[in-house]
């Protein structure tokens, strides 16, 4: 594979995630004045970003297996305390090794 | 860096001061831009398409979730929705900094809307609350954002390779782990928990009846279900004075808005 293959699929999708993105910042300078960002128009919207990460490794932290989610567990509570690199670190070495006790 | 207490200086020094503002925190983005890139090729993303994606999409969260889920031939329906949804806070950011860029041309207010990524948001609204925001110093941060988040996804993309199958060495994890630590960063209380729960019981139920990407938008709903439900007046009004918490996309010492928050988060 070549470091300038272009699946039309792939550009697709960056073109489709692209307008997306670029509406969202968009509308907000276009209807400054029509939107509510009070209330619970405003909790729904501040809920989507833990809300899509969670439903993203759902699958893979709580419907895969034991070792997965005892990892994910570790993960989260290293991630209150320690930086990105070492959590990232932590939950990959505890999945490796519980993967090995377990599977 | 007290310089702008009279105003705005000439273009030439806001457009030095504005890059010179932004750089700590794109260094700060590297290990999510590292990580998205080395996945990405791991994936079997060309470094063309690499490149394409951060600076067609330019929004890490939703880069991420899309080379998360990733399969070929793209589902380009799926991710397009997901990116919508993922962004839609942006709605709210752009509302904020409007009111905000007086001192833009007309036809240059569109463009800035390109870079309006959590962290530049949250960089341009401090300068706005302590001086008129002037083009040159957004488009300094701007650029430093577009450029710095392409060398990270492009210099991961080079990196990936190399680090070999992913599964044999748990770096499938990798990700999870990294959402983890966002999804902590989006901590705010109880409510939150309750947010995750809906959505990750959703998420798991979908997932295992429907085929694609689908079950991310069902979570995201049913995490929004959650919140406009467990939503307090009182609550409503005590997240008002938080809106840079809008801007924990990826954690790191950006959010001098509320240095407060950052150190609470940090320690």
């Amino acid at each position: 594979m070549s470091a300038f293959d272009l699946d039309p699929a792939t550009l697709a999708a960056f073109v489709a995630m692209g307008v997306a993105t670029y509406a969202t910042r968009l509308a907000g300078l276009l209807l400054v004045r029509h939107i509510p960002t009070t209330g619970r128009f405003k909790a729904a919207l501040e809920a989507v970003p833990p809300a899509v990460l969670m439903a993203v490794i759902a699958p893979m932290a709580i419907a895969t297996g034991w070792a997965e989610t005892i990892a994910a567990a570790i993960t989260a509570i290293a991630a209150t305390k320690l930086p990105l690199f070492v959590v990232v670190v932590i939950g990959v070495v505890s999945v490796v090794a519980l993967r090995m006790v377990l599977g | 860096m007290q310089k702008h207490i009279n105003g705005p200086d000439e273009p030439r020094v806001e457009f030095t001061a504005g890059i010179i503002k932004a750089l700590p925190i794109i260094l700060a983005t590297a290990p999510f831009g590292l990580l998205l890139g080395a996945i990405a090729a791991q994936k079997g993303l060309s470094l063309l398409e690499i490149g394409l994606m951060s600076t067609l999409v330019f929004a890490g969260s939703a880069q991420f979730v899309a080379i998360d889920v990733w399969s070929a031939p793209a589902p380009w329906l799926a991710l397009g929705f997901s990116a919508l949804l993922i962004n839609l806070r942006h709605v709210l950011m752009g509302a904020s900094i409007a009111p905000k860029l007086g001192l833009f041309p007309r036809a240059l207010k569109p463009f800035a809307m390109y870079f309006l990524v959590d962290e530049l948001w949250a960089l341009a609204e401090a300068r706005a609350a302590r001086a008129p925001l002037t083009p040159a110093f957004y488009f300094g941060m701007g650029l430093v954002f577009i450029v710095g988040w392409n060398t990270w996804s492009l210099l991961g993309g080079v990196i990936g390779p190399v680090l070999g199958d992913p599964a044999a060495i748990g770096f499938d994890f990798a990700f999870t782990a990294l959402f983890i630590v966002l999804i902590v960063s989006f901590w705010k209380g109880p409510q939150t928990g309750v947010v995750l729960i809906a959505s990750a019981g959703t998420a798991a139920l979908v997932h295992a009846h429907v085929e694609g990407a689908w079950y991310i938008l069902a979570g995201a709903f049913a995490g929004m279900i959650a919140a406009a439900i467990t939503w307090r007046a009182d609550d409503g009004e005590a997240t008002n004075a938080e809106q840079p918490d809008w801007s924990a996309d990826t954690p790191g010492p950006r959010l001098e808005v509320a240095p407060e928050h950052a150190t609470e988060r940090r320690s």
